[in-house]
């Protein structure tokens, strides 16, 4: 990969944020991202890193190194950072799309212009990568989205979508861990839960994990 | 033991929070005003990390079912224990049978109460503070509710004078006093997407805390801040204190519960050494930005330090623990 030019902004005294985005989303950034992650937790000061995406935050102790410094230590990594490749475990979640738990369903394929089969059918045959984890406890940001499929996020983020909701934003899709608010439209719900406080690791997928979503019904 | 008898939903178990969890989409948590439960831990000789009660909800109401030694600091409000009155910063012993009462404080959000040994709740990765919007912590993962039991964990049983003990302590000599407060930041990676104008308002305006303020974030009210151009921003991750600019033009600080990534623009960073005074300011405060180097914001955190570590000294000296 011809490697871009990272932007390293301060996230108050304690953390940078090292960006490394260039237009729209792109995987390739994303596994040399991966790759550099692991170095960074590394370095003597880290205490640890949000992957986001396309981009890293990095929260250090400041008296144990200086914002500077560490910004000459991520310019380094990342000239040198690889493309990882992770061998992740594939997941397949059986979706309930439409009903009271899936309300944006006959919309979205409106949206989409297509038959609720159709925009159904395209969702379960996409494979799907975790980018990364975060937002709120084990939320996966999922690429892999058909661009067929995509659908700006709602204006005003709807509040208590519940656990188990299957949802697209924009490009991506993803599954709500918890309850929470949310701007992203819900097309049905799944049963297997991703987030576990009292597991070690609380979150059901890991970074690099493949996910596929599969048919248990439709009601239109 | 300790029941509660009166409280609100806002009212919650809190440690110094639950760090090293980013990469799971956990925020850190923990207490809005961290001095204030480090002080008050201090006072009753407990680890660092025990677990106390953060309140923003008053009154509160508590019966002791065990002897023990309790701390209060933070808002300056009235602590009746028994008859008795004493003022916040301090710690005292109380029998068995007695009742806490914290009153509502004419000014300021939160107390810490801290007990000896600290809260008895499970520990979850690493702290025990209560995480309400992802319902996990603290006790069943919510605010205390009236009836709630709270056990202690073993603790040192030291020997308090006769009447208690107060505090002074640096960090309250820093503590607002006439309005409006002064917040220092750090520029953020989008602060220069800013319009002059805008920039200029940022940091020189009066802002409001509204209603819409809590341990997720402060909504602010003031002048409409605009980026020169727009932006797209992918989902990054943000810390506590980050200052963020929605399509609104009216900024969001995001405080101890926000969730770990954002995708607006981010016009500033609160030092953490400021976060204190965000967390003792209530819906209506009138505050200021005032841009600080980076310098200044590590050695704010290097002088918080210094003073907790002599605190801590002449408390352990004093009451020899």
């Amino acid at each position: 990969m011809q490697k871009t030019a990272i932007r390293i902004s301060q996230s108050g005294s304690g953390a940078l944020l090292l960006d490394a985005a260039v237009g729209a989303f792109s995987d390739d950034v994303q596994h040399h991202l991966w790759e550099m992650d692991d170095r960074i937790r590394d370095v003597p000061g880290v205490i640890e890193t949000a992957l986001g995406m396309n981009n890293v935050l990095v929260i250090h102790d400041p008296l144990l190194i200086n914002a500077v410094e560490l910004e000459r230590i991520l310019r380094s990594l990342w000239l040198r950072a690889q493309a990882k490749r992770i061998a992740g475990t594939i997941h397949t979640l059986a979706v309930f799309y439409g009903g009271d738990r899936g309300e944006d369903l006959l919309a979205w394929a409106e949206h989409c212009r297509m038959t609720v089969q159709e925009v159904v059918q395209r969702h379960t045959s996409g494979i799907y990568t975790v980018a990364a984890i975060g937002g709120m406890p084990g939320f996966p940001y999922l690429s892999g989205l058909d661009p067929a499929l995509a659908w700006p996020r709602r204006a005003i983020p709807k509040s208590g979508v519940m656990e188990g909701s299957v949802i697209i934003g924009a490009g991506q899709a993803s599954v709500m861990p918890i309850t929470a608010p949310s701007g992203w439209h819900i097309l049905g719900h799944t049963n297997t839960g991703l987030f576990d406080p009292s597991k070690d690791p609380p979150a059901l997928l890991q970074v690099g994990d493949t996910v596929r979503f599969a048919i248990a019904a439709v009601v239109i | 033991m300790i029941e509660i008898l009166t409280t609100g939903q806002l009212n919650t178990i809190q440690d110094l929070g639950r760090p090293g969890y980013l990469a799971f989409g956990i925020s850190h948590s923990g207490a809005m005003d961290r001095p204030a439960l480090e002080v008050a831990n201090l006072l009753l000789g407990n680890d660092r990390m025990a677990a106390g009660i953060e309140v923003a909800y008053f009154p509160f109401r508590a019966r002791f079912n065990v002897n023990c030694n309790v701390a209060v600091t933070g808002v300056d409000c009235q602590v009746l224990i028994g008859d008795r009155i004493y003022p916040s910063w301090w710690a005292v012993h109380v029998q068995q049978g007695q009742t806490i009462i914290l009153n509502r404080p004419r000014s300021g959000a939160r107390a810490y109460l801290a007990f000896t040994g600290g809260i008895d709740v499970p520990l979850l990765m690493g702290s025990r503070a209560t995480d309400v919007k992802s319902g996990f912590g603290g006790l069943k993962g919510a605010g205390l509710t009236r009836g709630d039991r709270l056990n202690l964990m073993p603790g040192n049983k030291i020997l308090l004078p006769e009447g208690g003990l107060g505090v002074k302590w640096a960090g309250q000599a820093e503590n607002p006093g006439e309005p409006p407060i002064t917040i220092r930041v750090l520029p953020a990676a989008e602060f220069d997407d800013f319009t002059p104008e805008s920039k200029h308002a940022f940091t020189t305006e009066i802002w409001i805390i509204t209603a819409n303020a809590n341990r997720m974030g402060y909504h602010l009210n003031g002048s409409v801040l605009a980026l020169a151009k727009p932006l797209e921003l992918h989902s990054h991750g943000i810390v506590a204190g980050t200052v963020q600019v929605p399509r609104s033009g009216q900024p969001i600080i995001q405080l101890a519960d926000a969730n770990t990534c954002g995708g607006y623009p981010k016009i500033a960073t609160v030092i953490d050494a400021d976060l204190y005074k965000l967390a003792q300011a209530s819906a209506t405060t009138p505050l200021r930005f005032s841009i600080a180097s980076t310098d200044e914001a590590v050695n704010a955190i290097l002088m918080r330090r210094d003073a907790m570590t002599k605190l801590q000294i002449d408390l352990r000296l004093h009451l020899g623990y």
